[in-house]
């Protein structure tokens, strides 16, 4: 594997911390991958870049936001335990706390009709943005026909089923890793 | 005080349902915050939700508004360590596993399963969104101008969401 050597160099926890602290301050609009990778690899040469993208391949079948999950990994790898929690929490801490406040003056000022409409269009826009975060991360991810099919049995099993999303991620993601089984081939990695 | 329990159960429950993103858990999001528990309704959890996308850091961070509308500062905190605690600990131990787990036969294949089962569950997620969030043909129309430009040019999404706000503003405010 490429990349798992990465340069011993001795980072503080507090160095971790205020470098995630900085990314979850100022990484507005989503892309907080974009900004871990501009931070991590490029900025503070913490971890290379095929160790990067071999951790975010990781992230995106565990369970876990797919940023959080790269700031226990990064964290890990630099400080151990204590350095992946310090990570994670500089990382949620400024939206977490912008959050917070957005809850109480929800709660406050909702009901007001400009302040509605406001969020009508904030809802609407969501959509847009969503939708089309799904379009962007499908066109990387599904690269044969057959992957189409199991986009489609997950969407009929929550949409159209009504089934829970737990019950849709086990059995359609049995079915799809047991579709992408190893086959036994003399030729291939697995012969190791 | 006595929602703390279902808080933390609830959200821990959902965390692990987040592959791929957060929105995965959106429908089930839905489902035991508005139908089984009331704590907010449909509504106010599409506007908390949307809100949560201007935010910085992850996207999922408007459980922390959740949290707060059922039981303030405890509620809160309760929610963000729920949601994140269970999952970051996962991750952890998977990760120190998953590198010894080189030759592992089945290492590629949960990769390249679980890659299309995440966007699926993502697009489920953006229509059961859109189902409580677009209620007119203005509302599908802004939907559509953020989803263009966003596919098309490099603008912040935040600052298009922004721009949702002074469109809904126009739209569903001025009369």
């Amino acid at each position: 594997m490429p990349g798992n050597q990465a340069p011993p160099v001795e980072v503080t926890l507090g160095e971790i911390f205020s470098a995630f602290l900085l990314i979850g301050s100022t990484s507005f609009g989503g892309g907080v991958m974009a900004y871990l990778r501009s931070s991590l690899v490029d900025k503070h040469r913490w971890i290379d870049d095929p160790t990067f993208v071999q951790m975010l391949a990781m992230s995106q079948s565990l369970p876990g936001l797919n940023s959080t999950n790269i700031a226990v990994l990064a964290g890990d790898r630099l400080r151990g335990t204590a350095g992946a929690a310090v990570a994670m929490g500089g990382l949620c801490l400024p939206g977490g706390i912008i959050m917070f406040i957005i809850g109480m003056l929800h709660g406050a000022h909702a009901d007001r009709p400009l302040v509605t409409a406001m969020l009508h269009g904030v809802g609407a826009a969501a959509v847009g943005l969503v939708m089309a975060v799904a379009v962007q991360i499908g066109r990387k991810v599904l690269t044969r026909i057959d992957d189409l099919a199991f986009v489609a049995l997950a969407v009929i099993g929550v949409n159209v089923l009504h089934l829970s999303v737990l019950l849709v991620l086990v059995v359609v993601g049995a079915l799809a890793i047991w579709w992408h089984r190893p086959r036994p081939d003399a030729q291939g990695p697995l012969a190791r | 005080m006595s929602q703390l329990p279902a808080l933390i159960w609830v959200f821990a429950y959902l965390s692990l349902l987040t592959v791929g993103g957060g929105l995965a858990a959106f429908p089930e999001l839905k489902t035991l915050t508005v139908g089984t528990y009331h704590w907010l309704t449909s509504t106010q959890l599409i506007h908390l939700y949307s809100l949560g996308q201007i935010a910085p850091g992850p996207n999922m961070m408007m459980v922390a508004a959740v949290g707060e509308r059922v039981a303030s500062v405890a509620g809160a905190l309760a929610v963000v360590i729920a949601f994140f605690g269970p999952t970051g600990i996962l991750t952890l131990a998977t990760g120190r596993l998953w590198r010894r787990l080189e030759g592992w036969r089945w290492r590629e294949p949960i990769q390249r399963g679980l890659a299309p089962v995440a966007v699926g569950l993502l697009v489920a997620g953006s229509i059961s969104l859109a189902k409580g969030a677009l209620t007119g043909w203005t509302g599908v129309a802004i939907a559509a101008a953020v989803f263009a430009l966003l596919l098309s040019t490099r603008i912040n999404p935040a600052f298009l969401i922004l721009c949702g706000a002074v469109a809904g503003l126009f739209a569903f405010g001025v009369r």
